[in-house]
């Protein structure tokens, strides 16, 4: 069984800048999200409506794709489908080449992310440039994003002044205003200029063929006006049936992620520009994504998992994720839902460490607008894991010592007795420390080395024995 | 197989079914409340105050041209073809362009322009949103490269909120290729969660209301 990486765990833990930032913009968030609901009634019936349109849409997954997609077409755009990263991205180099086009403006997408776009067309030789504030910033630095809304969490002022400076060429610049600003007119050149814009989605409209899209900053309508083409690429989940239902979705998303009523901005877009519009795009491409989420559709209680708007507030709740940030996780999804559907697209065997770094303290679950069981489906793949391990014949061990444990809990007098022992044994506090070598090994060792026990004294059947009798 | 149908086979054969029709689709949630006109303008104006908006109320057409006019000075200002523009003077106002019907002409104008003035089709009084439809009358740029944005929003298309909105408006793709909701200037806080207005939008935004 391949582990977590503790080498870059303790690094992330020893690192009191890093530590702090992490904990004080999870928190803020969490603040936010905690004050934008406070004057939201009716919060928890968006909640479970929410949580209905998604599974009603969900099991009805292939009728509402085809209406999607029918109705995009009636709008003029076109429906491209993708069954992996390499047919997605192709789908945009070839179209690239096609068109003669070299540079492409991007707004921040996690689907993106997924598929790795940027690396691969880059290696064809095109040029894709992040819009996002937050998202350049790791472009330029060659990262991932630390956070699904808050990409760059992790860096301070002095990181960006460096990083503007040396790949930029500007003068070093420590203000965040003033960085903002070199930022904007970096990439307004690059908006006018580019010849693609590409996009992802936060819902796709199966009844108007739409693409939804909410942002803050603005670059997501540059992104998609500016340049004469479009391409959207959104995983099939992103599906609800009726424009209608953005009044729920909204409402829950802005709130949740950022503690905003609503995003400054939501893009509703159904095809390309209409023939006396004055601007917007000539052409646009939705790109319809599966990449692993009908293997994950099949397992009929965790494909929940797929209602997911990507609002992060599991992340901003998550004492794991606040402990360790975003990086530390293996792929793109970060935090609790990333802990979940990472292995479901991979595959359990993929990360099999992954469901079992939570504490299982069930804050994302609470905090999920549209009601995942998040902690549910961590134990369920925590079985699977070890399923899969047996089948193997791995665990041998693990399981032999629960087999031995379990039958001496069936027999109460060898548990006393076994209880007995070790307290002869082992008497007075920290006895774990005192224990030859035998305990402080392998994984027992490294969550003693965490970890006080109390001292080992009388046993509760013991106490209560006395108890009875003193009462007699 | 092309991926289409090899993805709608797996979707469906992972559902374990066939090409089922839905069940009922649960019942869409809206809830209009009963906001009278005077109640709306001032909770969109509070709305838009909280986000770091500015707001006027125009008595007359004159009146919003005036607030206009010693906004903008000596412009350029890029104004949409609206006909409440026109019907407030504001077109005709030194310095303002308008009537744009050439892509490149417009790009270029609000490129370099510092003011955008545009209508709006509605405003959501809860959030203090504008809502923007593209038409020839409308374009998207307008309101998006300047780094000022100035709406005029006729007082009778001020909506409780995003509920009545998408009531009256169930479909907005029949209508235009682009509704956008604008809540506010633009904005970020991508650095050290310092919150940054104009990043790549209007930093700054005028609610007229007439």
């Amino acid at each position: 069984m391949t582990g977590p990486p503790e080498q870059k765990i303790h690094e992330t833990l020893e690192n009191p800048r890093l530590q702090a930032a992490i904990y004080s913009s999870t928190a803020r968030l969490a603040d936010h999200r905690r004050t934008a609901l406070a004057t939201l009634p009716e919060y928890e019936e968006l909640r479970t409506q929410a949580h209905l349109i998604k599974r009603h849409t969900i099991e009805n997954l292939g009728f509402y794709l085809e209406q999607f997609e029918s109705n995009a077409k009636a709008h003029g755009a076109q429906v491209v489908w993708a069954r992996d990263a390499a047919e997605a991205s192709d789908f945009v180099w070839e179209l690239a080449k096609r068109k003669n086009a070299r540079l492409l403006v991007k707004s921040k997408s996690m689907t993106s992310e997924e598929i790795d776009l940027n690396e691969r067309l880059a290696h064809h030789d095109l040029e894709p440039v992040e819009t996002d504030l937050g998202e350049y910033i790791i472009q330029l630095a060659g990262e991932r994003p630390y956070h699904i809304v808050a990409p760059a969490l992790h860096k301070t002022r002095y990181d960006v002044a460096d990083l503007f400076s040396a790949k930029l060429g500007v003068p070093r610049e420590i203000e965040i205003e003033k960085q903002t600003a070199i930022a904007r007119s970096v990439l307004r050149e690059k908006f006018l200029a580019a010849d693609i814009g590409i996009s992802g989605a936060n819902f796709l409209i199966a009844d108007s063929g739409a693409v939804t899209i909410v942002e803050n900053e603005g670059n997501i309508r540059l992104t998609t006006t500016a340049p004469k083409i479009h391409v959207a690429i959104a995983g099939i989940e992103k599906l609800i049936p009726r424009a209608q239902d953005l009044a729920v979705f909204l409402k829950l998303l802005g709130r949740s992620g950022t503690g905003q009523a609503l995003t400054v901005y939501t893009s509703f877009l159904t095809g390309p520009r209409r023939a006396a519009e004055i601007d917007g795009p000539d052409e646009l491409y939705i790109v319809l994504l599966d990449n692993g989420r009908t293997r994950l559709l099949a397992d009929r209680e965790k494909r929940e998992s797929l209602y997911c708007i990507r609002c992060g507030a599991c992340l901003n709740h998550c004492p794991v994720y606040r402990k360790i940030g975003g990086h530390n996780y293996p792929w793109v999804y970060s935090g609790p839902i990333g802990a979940i559907i990472t292995p479901q697209y991979m595959g359990v065997e993929h990360e099999p460490w992954l469901p079992f770094a939570s504490s299982l303290c069930g804050a994302c679950a609470e905090v999920c607008p549209v009601k995942i069981d998040i902690p549910k489906h961590l134990l369920t793949l925590r079985t699977q894991v070890h399923a899969a391990e047996a089948e193997r014949g791995q665990g041998r061990m693990e399981r032999l010592g629960f087999r031995a444990w379990a039958w001496v809990m069936r027999h109460p007098r060898i548990y006393e007795m076994a209880g007995l022992m070790a307290s002869a044994v082992l008497p007075g506090e920290h006895w774990f420390s005192k224990a030859p070598g035998l305990l402080n090994h392998g994984p027992l060792g490294a969550w003693l080395s965490q970890r006080d026990l109390p001292p080992v004294g009388k046993s509760f059947r013991q106490l209560w024995r006395e108890r009875r009798k003193a009462a007699e | 197989m092309t991926a289409r149908d090899e993805i709608l086979k797996s979707a469906r054969e992972a559902l374990g079914g066939g090409d089922v029709q839905p069940e009922a689709t649960p019942a869409a949630r809206i809830r209009i409340p009963e906001v009278a006109l005077e109640a709306r303008i001032a909770s969109l104006f509070r709305a838009v105050c909280a986000l770091a908006g500015k707001t006027f109320l125009a008595g007359s057409p004159a009146d919003a041209q005036a607030y206009v006019a010693a906004l903008i000075g000596s412009g350029p200002a890029v104004a949409s073809n609206a006909a409440v523009l026109r019907e407030c003077g504001i077109a005709d106002l030194a310095g303002v362009q308008t009537g744009f019907t050439d892509l490149q002409e417009l790009r270029q104008a609000c490129a370099s322009a510092p003011f955008g003035i545009t209508s709006a089709d509605y405003a959501l009084a809860d959030t203090g949103t504008l809502v923007m439809l593209s038409s020839p009358q409308e374009a998207r740029m307008i309101s998006l490269l300047p780094p000022v944005h100035i709406a005029v929003v006729p007082r009778s298309r001020i909506l409780s909120g995003l509920d009545e909105l998408l009531s009256l408006v169930p479909r907005p793709g029949e209508i235009s290729s682009s509704m956008v909701l604008i809540t506010g200037p633009s904005r970020t806080a991508d650095i050290e969660q310092i919150l940054v207005r104009g990043v790549h939008g209007p930093g700054e935004i005028h609610v007229l209301v007439s």
